[in-house]
C-alpha cells in the first residue's frame, strides 16, 4: 500500500482533509464522478453505520474494477433497506437470494465469470454479522477453503438489528438485545467466547483479511482498493454503529466506532495469508467506559448500579486485543 | 451410441453433453456416482469450459447454482434425500427467481430413521416448491430427460428436477443410447438468459416485495408451470423427432384403450406394473397402466382423460402424507374430480425405504380392488401384527422406547429380542 | 399421450443371481457379466442388491439377460441361475430361496459336492462347480474369483460366449489384472468343458 497515512478524518468533497490532498490521494467519495453505487433514496435509518460503510466499500471497489462488479447480499438490514419494492437503490448488478448463503451465491457467480471468461468482471459478497458469522459461516468458511475469487464484506453491527435487535455471534459481551436483556443477575449477553471472524478468516489462510470501521474511511477505501488488486478469497470486516441497535445518537455513530478502535475492543489490522501485515496503532488509548456510556445497550452497567466487575472483564478484553496485536504506538511516544 | 453403462454414469454423460458452465457437487447416496463421474469430465478437460465447485454443503450447492444462474450460466447439481430438505430454502428461492437449474433427484427416502435406499419422499415433499418435476422410468429415459429438461427450464424460466429412482436406476448397469454432442447441439441451443448480472445493463435481483404484489409475483410461477403443461409434450415431441425415442411427456399409456381397471405409477416401478398388466390381460381382465412423467405440473387433462372410463384405479406410490393417505392419488382424484362415474381411486402406498414391490404384491392387490375389498389407502406389503404390537406398547408402557428401534428388534434385526 | 405397443409374457429373459461377500467383486461381475451379453447384441440389466455392507458381508448382484428390452427392475425373486463365489454362504444365507427347479448352480468351490454338504439340494438343482479361487490365484495372483466364474458361467450356461466374457473383462480392467482375469476364465471354460461330466452332479 503505498498511500501515506492521512491524518485528516474528514472525507467529503470539499472537506479541507480532501482539498489539500492531491486529487490521485483523495477518496473516492471526493470525486464527483464516482459511481454513487448505493445512491439516495434508501431507506436506512438516520446516521446508519452500514449504509455509510457500504456506500464508501461499493464506490471504491467500483473504481477499483473499473465499474464491472456485481454483488451479492445477504438478507438483512442492508438489502432490506436498499431494495424496498419497486425501488432499488442499487446501481450496479446486484443479487439478493438468502440469509445465509450470500458467500455461496458470489462463488457460484464467479464461477459463472470464469466460465465465460471474464477476467475483469469482479464479484463482492456483503452482508451484516448475522449472515456472515451465524448462518452463512458455513457457506463462507466453504468460499475461504476454495479460495474463491470473491472479496467478502462484513458490515458488522453485532446483531440481528433488521429483525429487532437480537443476539448475534458478534454480539459482544454484556451488550443488551433483545434477546439478552437487561434482566437479572447478568444483565445483558454472557460472557462467552466470542467469535473472531476476521482471525477465523486468517486461520483459512486466505490472501487477504481486514479489518476497518466508519470512523477511519480513508482507511476502508485503502483497504478495499489494497483487495481489490488480489485475486482469491479476501475478508473485510467492518464495524458499523448502529445507532437503533447500541442506543446511541445518530451523529455520533462516527465517534463511537473510532471510540471502539482506540479502547482496543475492535483492533483495526490487516493480514495476508493469515499473517498480521499491519495494524492501526492507537494513538491514545481511551478506557473501555468511554465507549461503553454513549450506548444504550450498556446503560445497565452504569446504573442502577456501577457494574465496575463487568466494566473490569470488558477492559481486560481490550487489553488483551492491544498486547495480542500489538496496537499501542512505540511506548516512548505514549502519553 | 449405444452403451452398457450405469445409470449415473448415463447421466453424467448427457449433463456433458448439455455444455453445463457451472456444476455445484456435494455427494449424498445415491447420487454420488453422477458428480464423481462429472468431476472427472471437467477436470480432464472433457467438458469445458466448465466450473466444478466442491462445495461443503446441499444448502450452498443450490446457493452457488442459483449465484451462477443469475449471473447467466448454465447450471447443474444433483441431489437425494435429506440433502434435498437441507437446501430448500435455496430450491424455493431459485425457483421464486426464475432461475432455469436443472437438479438431478437420485431418490431416497427421508428419515427418520435415516434410510439409504428408493422411495419418493424427497422429491414429493419438494411438490410445491415451484420447480418442474419429471420423473424417469428408465437409465435411458433418465438420460434423455435431462436433455429436455435443459430445454424445458430455459424456455419456461422455471428450475427442473429430474427424478430417478435412487440404486434402483442409478446403480443399475443397462443399455443406453448416449447421443453425440454434435446431435445434443443441435437439440439444445446456447444459454440465453431472460435475466442477467450485466455490468453493462445493472438490475437488482431479489428485492422484497409486499402484499401488495406478492400475489401476482407467486401467480406468475403457477402461470408458468401451466405453460409448461404445453412445453413439456411439445419439447418431447422435438426430442422424438430429433433422437427417434419416445420419452419425456406429460403421461403415457400402456394398454389403455379398453382398459377398466388403471394402476397408475411413477419411475422404475412401471415395469413391474406393466409385468403385471400383461398377467392380468392374459387372465382376461381389461388392464392397463398409466405412468406419470411430469407431476408437477399436474397433468390434470391427461390424467382425466386417461382414466376417465376406468371404473377401478389402482395408483401406486412410493411416499404418503403423513395424517393424510397418499399424494399422487390425492392429485388423481383431483383429475377426476366431476366425471361422471368417475371410477373408484385406490391409493397403495408401496415401496417404502426401498423395500422392493413385487408383481406378487401388486397383483394381491389389484385381486382386492377387483373384489370390492380394497379401501381407499393401502400400504402394500405391511407387517400388522408388527405395528399393532408396537402400538400396543406404547399404549401399555410409560417408556417404550423408540420405535424405530423396537420394531427392528421384532424383526430380528437388531439383537435383544422384543422387550 | 405416448403409447408403448404391448408385448406377450416374457418367456425367455435369464436371471442370474450371484452370492457372495464384500470384496469378492460379486458387484463387478454381474456387471460384466451384463456388459458381455450387451456385446452379443443381448439386451441386460445388472444391479447389486444394496445394504451397509463391509467387506466380508454377504452381499447378492443380479443380472437380467433377455433378447428384448428389459422393463422390470424389481429383484429378482426366482432366478434361473446362481452364481456362489463364497460357498461359506451356504451356512448364513438361503442361497436357494426362489431358485427354479433345475435350475444351475456354480460354486465357487475346489471340493466336491459332498463335502460341501449339498448332496440333498443335488436332486433339486443343477450344481456345478469349479474352482475359481485357485484358477484366479494361478493367471490372477490374487484370490479374486469373478474372472474365473465368468468363463465358467460361459461354458455351464449357454447363454453368452467366452470371447464376450473377454471382451467385456478387457474394457474394464487394464493391463495384467485384465490378461490375468481372462486368462482364468479361460482355464475355467476349459476346464468345464473337458470334463463336464464329472463336474456337473445332474
Amino acid at each position: 500500500m503505498s498511500r501515506p497515512r492521512v491524518k485528516f478524518e474528514q472525507v467529503g468533497t470539499f472537506a479541507v482533509g480532501n482539498r489539500l490532498l492531491d486529487p490521485d490521494q483523495r477518496t473516492v467519495q471526493a470525486d464527483r464522478a464516482r459511481s454513487n453505487t448505493l445512491t439516495s433514496g434508501h431507506r436506512a435509518c438516520q446516521g446508519c453505520g452500514e449504509a455509510l460503510g457500504a456506500r464508501y466499500v461499493l464506490d471504491a471497489a467500483m473504481r477499483a474494477s473499473r465499474g464491472r462488479l456485481i454483488a451479492a447480499n445477504a438478507t438483512g438490514c442492508l438489502e432490506v433497506f436498499s431494495t424496498p419494492y419497486p425501488e432499488s437503490s442499487w446501481q450496479l448488478p446486484w443479487v439478493h437470494s438468502l440469509f445465509g448463503n450470500a458467500p455461496a451465491v458470489a462463488t457460484g457467480i464467479a464461477a459463472a465469470l470464469r466460465a465465460k471468461g471474464r477476467d475483469d468482471w469482479r464479484v463482492i459478497g456483503q452482508g451484516g454479522d448475522g449472515g456472515t458469522v451465524d448462518i452463512g459461516f458455513g457457506a463462507l468458511s466453504g468460499m475461504f477453503e476454495r479460495n474463491d475469487d470473491v472479496l467478502f464484506v462484513c458490515y458488522d453491527n453485532e446483531g440481528y438489528m433488521n429483525t429487532g435487535v437480537q443476539r448475534s455471534g458478534a454480539t459482544p459481551p454484556a451488550a443488551r438485545t433483545a434477546t439478552t436483556q437487561a434482566v437479572g443477575d447478568h444483565p445483558g449477553n454472557p460472557f462467552g467466547q466470542g467469535k473472531s471472524a476476521p482471525l477465523i478468516a486468517m486461520a483459512h489462510e486466505i490472501p487477504y483479511v481486514a479489518t476497518a470501521t466508519v470512523a477511519d474511511l480513508h482507511d476502508l477505501e485503502d483497504k478495499v482498493e489494497r483487495a481489490m488488486e488480489i485475486r482469491g478469497a479476501r475478508y473485510l470486516h467492518v464495524l458499523v454503529t448502529c445507532p437503533l441497535g447500541w442506543g446511541s445518537a445518530s451523529r455520533d455513530t462516527i465517534r463511537i466506532a473510532r471510540l471502539a478502535q482506540q479502547s482496543g475492543l475492535f483492533p483495526v489490522f490487516e493480514a495476508e495469508r493469515g499473517d498480521v501485515t499491519s495494524v492501526a496503532r492507537i494513538r491514545r488509548p481511551v478506557p473501555v467506559e468511554e465507549y461503553l456510556r454513549p450506548q444504550r445497550r450498556f446503560a445497565h452497567l452504569f446504573a442502577p448500579t456501577l457494574r465496575s466487575d463487568v466494566i473490569a472483564d470488558i477492559q481486560a478484553r481490550a487489553d488483551r486485543n492491544i498486547a495480542r496485536f500489538g496496537l499501542l504506538d512505540d511506548p516512548e511516544e505514549r502519553a | 451410441m449405444l452403451r452398457q453403462i450405469e445409470g449415473s454414469r448415463a447421466v453424467a454423460e448427457a449433463v456433458a453433453l448439455c455444455r453445463p458452465e457451472v456444476i455445484a457437487a456435494y455427494p449424498i447416496s445415491p447420487q454420488t456416482h453422477i458428480v464423481e463421474a462429472l468431476s472427472a469430465l471437467v477436470k480432464d478437460g472433457t467438458l469445458a469450459p466448465c466450473e466444478y465447485i466442491n462445495v461443503e454443503s446441499e444448502f450452498s450447492a443450490m446457493s452457488v447454482c442459483i449465484g451462477a444462474s443469475a449471473a447467466g450460466a448454465r447450471t447443474y447439481t444433483a441431489t437425494a434425500s435429506q440433502g434435498l430438505l437441507f437446501m430448500v430454502e435455496a430450491v424455493y428461492n431459485a425457483s421464486g427467481l426464475g432461475l432455469p437449474i436443472v437438479m438431478t433427484v437420485a431418490n431416497r427416502a427421508i428419515g427418520s430413521p435415516i434410510n439409504i435406499w428408493n422411495d419418493h419422499s424427497d422429491a414429493m415433499s419438494q411438490r410445491d416448491s415451484g420447480w418442474i418435476q419429471l420423473y424417469a422410468e428408465s437409465n435411458q429415459e433418465a438420460l434423455d430427460l435431462h436433455l429436455q429438461a435443459f430445454r424445458l427450464a430455459e424456455e419456461v424460466s422455471l428450475p427442473v428436477m429430474v427424478c430417478m429412482d435412487g440404486f434402483v436406476l442409478t446403480h443399475a448397469v443397462e443399455r443406453v443410447d448416449v447421443p453425440s454432442q454434435d446431435e445434443v447441439d443441435g437439440f439444445l441451443p446456447a444459454f440465453a438468459p431472460r435475466q442477467v448480472l450485466d455490468p453493462d445493463d445493472p438490475m437488482t435481483i431479489g428485492a422484497m416485495v409486499g402484499p401488495e404484489a406478492f400475489t401476482e409475483v407467486r401467480y406468475l410461477m403457477h402461470a408458468k408451470q401451466m405453460l409448461a403443461l404445453d412445453a413439456i409434450p411439445r419439447i418431447a415431441d422435438a426430442f422424438a423427432q430429433a433422437f427417434g425415442r419416445d420419452s419425456g411427456g406429460l403421461v403415457r399409456g400402456y394398454r389403455l384403450a379398453d382398459a377398466d381397471t388403471v394402476i397408475v405409477g411413477l419411475g422404475s416401478v412401471l415395469g413391474t406394473i406393466e409385468d403385471v398388466v400383461d398377467d392380468l390381460r392374459e387372465q382376461g381382465h381389461r388392464a392397463g397402466a398409466l405412468a406419470v412423467r411430469c407431476f408437477r405440473p399436474w397433468p390434470l387433462d391427461e390424467v382425466r382423460a386417461a382414466l376417465g372410463t376406468a371404473r377401478r384405479v389402482v395408483v401406486v406410490e412410493k411416499a404418503f402424507a403423513v395424517g393424510a393417505g397418499g399424494i399422487v392419488g390425492q392429485n388423481v382424484r383431483l383429475a377426476l374430480d366431476g366425471v361422471a362415474a368417475a371410477p373408484r381411486v385406490h391409493d397403495v402406498i408401496a415401496g417404502l425405504g426401498g423395500r422392493p414391490i413385487t408383481s406378487a404384491s401388486l397383483h394381491r392387490i389389484v385381486a382386492d380392488a377387483l373384489e370390492g375389498r380394497a379401501g381407499r389407502t393401502t400400504f402394500l406389503d405391511l407387517d400388522t401384527g408388527v405395528v399393532e404390537r408396537e402400538l400396543r406398547r406404547s399404549r401399555e408402557d410409560p417408556r417404550p422406547g423408540p420405535h424405530a428401534e423396537n420394531i427392528l428388534r421384532e424383526a430380528g434385526i437388531a439383537g435383544g429380542g422384543p422387550r | 399421450m405416448a403409447e408403448r405397443r404391448a408385448r406377450p409374457r416374457i418367456a425367455g429373459m435369464l436371471q442370474i443371481r450371484i452370492h457372495g461377500r464384500g470384496g469378492q467383486g460379486v458387484v463387478t461381475a454381474a456387471e460384466l457379466l451384463s456388459v458381455a451379453a450387451f456385446r452379443e447384441g443381448r439386451h441386460a440389466q445388472a444391479f447389486p442388491s444394496f445394504g451397509s455392507e463391509r467387506t466380508g458381508a454377504p452381499v447378492v448382484a443380479f443380472c437380467r439377460i433377455d433378447d428384448r428390452p428389459i422393463r422390470s427392475h424389481e429383484p429378482i425373486a426366482t432366478p434361473d441361475t446362481l452364481i456362489v463365489q463364497d460357498p461359506t454362504l451356504f451356512h448364513q444365507v438361503d442361497v436357494f430361496a426362489g431358485l427354479r427347479t433345475r435350475g444351475t448352480v456354480l460354486i465357487n468351490t475346489g471340493r466336491t459336492i459332498a463335502d460341501l454338504g449339498l448332496e440333498d439340494v443335488a436332486g433339486r438343482f443343477r450344481l456345478v462347480t469349479v474352482p475359481a479361487t485357485e484358477l484366479a490365484r494361478e493367471h490372477l495372483g490374487r484370490p479374486i474369483p469373478s474372472g474365473a466364474l465368468l468363463g465358467a458361467f460361459a461354458a455351464a450356461v449357454p447363454v453368452i460366449g467366452l470371447d464376450a466374457v473377454a471382451a467385456a473383462i478387457r474394457e474394464r480392467f487394464a493391463g495384467p489384472v485384465a490378461e490375468g482375469n481372462v486368462a482364468a476364465a479361460g482355464a475355467a471354460y476349459r476346464l468345464l468343458h473337458a470334463d463336464v461330466r464329472e463336474r456337473c452332479h445332474a
